[in-house]
């Protein structure tokens, strides 16, 4: 809704701190890169250099320290739209190999995650037994395994999108877990004896009762779970060497100081996330829409 | 599914012969694999399986047990888990050495341990390069900060309004990619490491502060005001202690990506030592049992740092209805 309340209230304070971001950006590229610059015109003995053309210097370094706003844009520009998308130098092929290993990672992980909420909610002993294992793992650094289940799986032979896809699911599935665990158990006891009531089996309670009361529980954590299986699938990239996807341009670039790679390999990833985590909130609206906007359990 | 449970079982000997008994077979099973050279058969395996099944019915009386004094009740919620890891640790052991699945691939625990126990200096030397210096640093400085940030547009609406949304979706990126940023420019030693974890750790600190510290009702509002306590009393008195829960939530996630942070970090670039560098080194000598051990290290020390915050806010929040005991 484009409102007033909504443009004074949300959209201006957040343009107002977006602005203000990305004032402080060219304050640190002009702060971060003149040394440099100033150490250039030493060496090509230029004494005469002025402020602005220091300031305009700053902006137009190959290898900054800091890579300016437009500098950054300019490079996603080039290797999105200027590139072929089937080149190798295409931000968009790397793009979608990590996408393509983090949404199967995603859709691993969540049916993994759910599955296994449902044996918890059912199961006294999966209860007792395993629910404590899932929250301790959290505290967990799981990231750290990445390398290892990418170089073990490759020696097995497996490659390419499943070690990586693995990772992303090996992330994603906590949050789900836990969220759905919780979204399970969320029914009050006055509906679950309603429905014993009626003398609803197990199954029934479960997809007339659970499942709906869950669902909002389910969108919570899957917006949690999309964003760390994006970044499995980055850091999965890491151990093999640079072959292709974000993480792959983000340490070829640390390879070779190529910091405008760096930074647009990153942008990118951003820009994923938030992709990522909108559409999850898009299709919370619109299940919300279709379950006649109620949130049960959410508010209780 | 309807498990029969009998009377004996329910009686204390029939308890421990279910728990106890499987736990015997699978230490003659693992005595048995760990002498022999060749494969066991069809009928080992079988007897394991059904070890497992039999551990398992045991575990699911132990569950569905009601005790009558609270400490039995408690001790026995602690042992389930516990049982279930040993079981975990049995099943590994047996199917890598049973199998003899190459250590390569699948190092057995027997193997992990040894090779923790042989190099311990090493592994307190990474530890302490990680953790001691980048994540401890990083943290406190991460949490730190954002909290102080946090006080100090408290008092501006219109800044908090606008650095939610963003703190927000900052919280959702993935932040680790600025590592090779932060290693160009603050060198390979532990400092990249500790920028890498302040960054990681001020957005999800922050954005919990600021919705902590506007978690009170109109009713505690007026009540300060009727008292006419000043902005700092208030603050102090009232909406600090209140917003406890929320940062606490932060500094439990925090203790985790802290970790994550620094060892991720250290994949693109270290001195020779530090526990992401240990990592990445050894699998590419295809030294797995040390990466295992590293990652246990990592285990060890994320869930000690995650139970001291959780016990420190057991303390603070005492009174926070997520702390007292649940009434069934």
């Amino acid at each position: 809704m484009m409102t007033r309340a909504w443009l004074s209230n949300k959209f201006g304070p957040v343009v107002v701190v977006v602005m203000a971001i990305i004032v402080v950006w060219y304050g640190a590229t002009i702060l971060l890169n003149s040394p440099f610059q100033k150490d250039i015109y030493k060496r090509g003995n230029i004494s005469n250099w002025t402020t602005t053309q220091l300031i305009a210097d700053t902006m137009q370094q190959k290898r900054p320290v800091m890579p300016a706003p437009h500098q950054v844009m300019h490079e996603i520009y080039k290797t999105t739209v200027l590139k072929k998308i089937t080149s190798k130098r295409s931000l968009i092929h790397h793009s979608w190999i990590t996408l393509s290993s983090t949404l199967l990672g995603f859709a691993m992980g969540s049916g993994f995650g759910i599955l296994l909420a449902i044996g918890i909610v059912h199961s006294r002993t999966l209860d007792k037994s395993l629910m404590p294992w899932i929250i301790s793992s959290q505290t967990i650094p799981i990231l750290a395994v990445a390398p290892m289940i990418i170089v073990v799986l490759n020696a097995v032979g497996i490659q390419g999108l499943l070690p990586k896809a693995f990772i992303s699911m090996y992330l994603s599935f906590f949050p789900i877990t836990v969220g759905m665990v919780k979204g399970f158990r969320s029914p009050r006891v006055l509906h679950l004896d309603l429905m014993r009531t009626y003398s609803a089996s197990r199954w029934q309670v479960f997809w007339k009762l659970r499942w709906p009361a869950a669902l909002p529980y389910l969108f919570a954590s899957m917006k949690i779970a999309i964003a760390i299986a994006l970044v499995g699938a980055i850091v999965g990239e890491l151990p093999t060497g640079a072959v292709a996807g974000l993480g792959a341009r983000l340490l070829a670039g640390s390879y070779y100081g190529q910091t405008i790679q760096i930074w647009s390999a990153l942008v990118m990833a951003a820009a994923l996330a938030g992709c990522l985590v909108a559409i999850v909130g898009l299709a919370k609206t619109m299940v919300d829409k279709r379950m006649g906007n109620t949130s049960v359990g959410a508010n209780s | 599914m309807i498990i029969p449970r009998p009377a004996f079982t329910r009686t204390p000997i029939g308890l421990s012969i279910f728990v106890l008994g499987p736990l015997a077979v699978a230490f003659m099973a693992m005595q048995y694999t760990m002498n022999e050279s060749s494969s066991p058969g069809v009928l080992f395996w079988l007897m394991v399986v059904a070890a497992w099944l039999l551990a398992w019915y045991g575990v699911d009386l132990l569950a569905n047990k009601t005790f009558k004094s609270r400490s039995t009740t408690r001790a026995v919620s602690l042992l389930i888990p516990v049982l279930f890891g040993v079981w975990l640790l049995i099943l590994w052991q047996l199917v890598t050495t049973g199998f003899k699945v190459p250590s390569v691939l699948l190092p057995s625990p027997a193997n992990i341990g040894i090779r923790f126990a042989s190099s311990l200096p090493t592994l307190w030397a990474d530890f302490q390069q990680t953790f001691l210096k980048a994540v401890l640093f990083g943290y406190i400085a991460g949490c730190g900060s954002a909290f102080i940030v946090a006080i100090a547009i408290d008092r501006s609406p219109f800044l908090q309004r606008g650095l939610m949304p963003v703190g927000n979706f900052v919280s959702a990126l993935p932040i680790v990619g600025v590592a090779p940023i932060m290693v160009m420019w603050f060198g390979f030693d532990w400092q990249s490491k500790a920028a890498v974890v302040i960054i990681m750790t001020f957005f999800p600190m922050l954005v919990n502060t600021i919705a902590g510290l506007s978690d009170n009702s109109s009713i505690q509002r007026d009540l300060m005001n009727t008292y006419a306590a000043s902005y700092w009393q208030t603050l102090f008195k009232m909406r600090l202690p209140q917003a406890m829960p929320f940062i606490f939530n932060a500094l439990k996630i925090n203790s985790t990506l802290a970790l994550i942070g620094a060892i991720v970090a250290e994949f693109f670039g270290t001195p020779t030592v530090g526990m992401g560098f240990r990592i990445s080194t050894e699998v590419g000598r295809m030294n797995v049992d040390m990466v295992w051990a590293e990652i246990a290290v990592a285990a060890l020390a994320g869930s000690a740092f995650y139970g001291a915050i959780a016990l420190i806010e057991r303390k603070v929040t005492f009174w926070h209805s997520s702390m007292r005991p649940e009434r069934h």
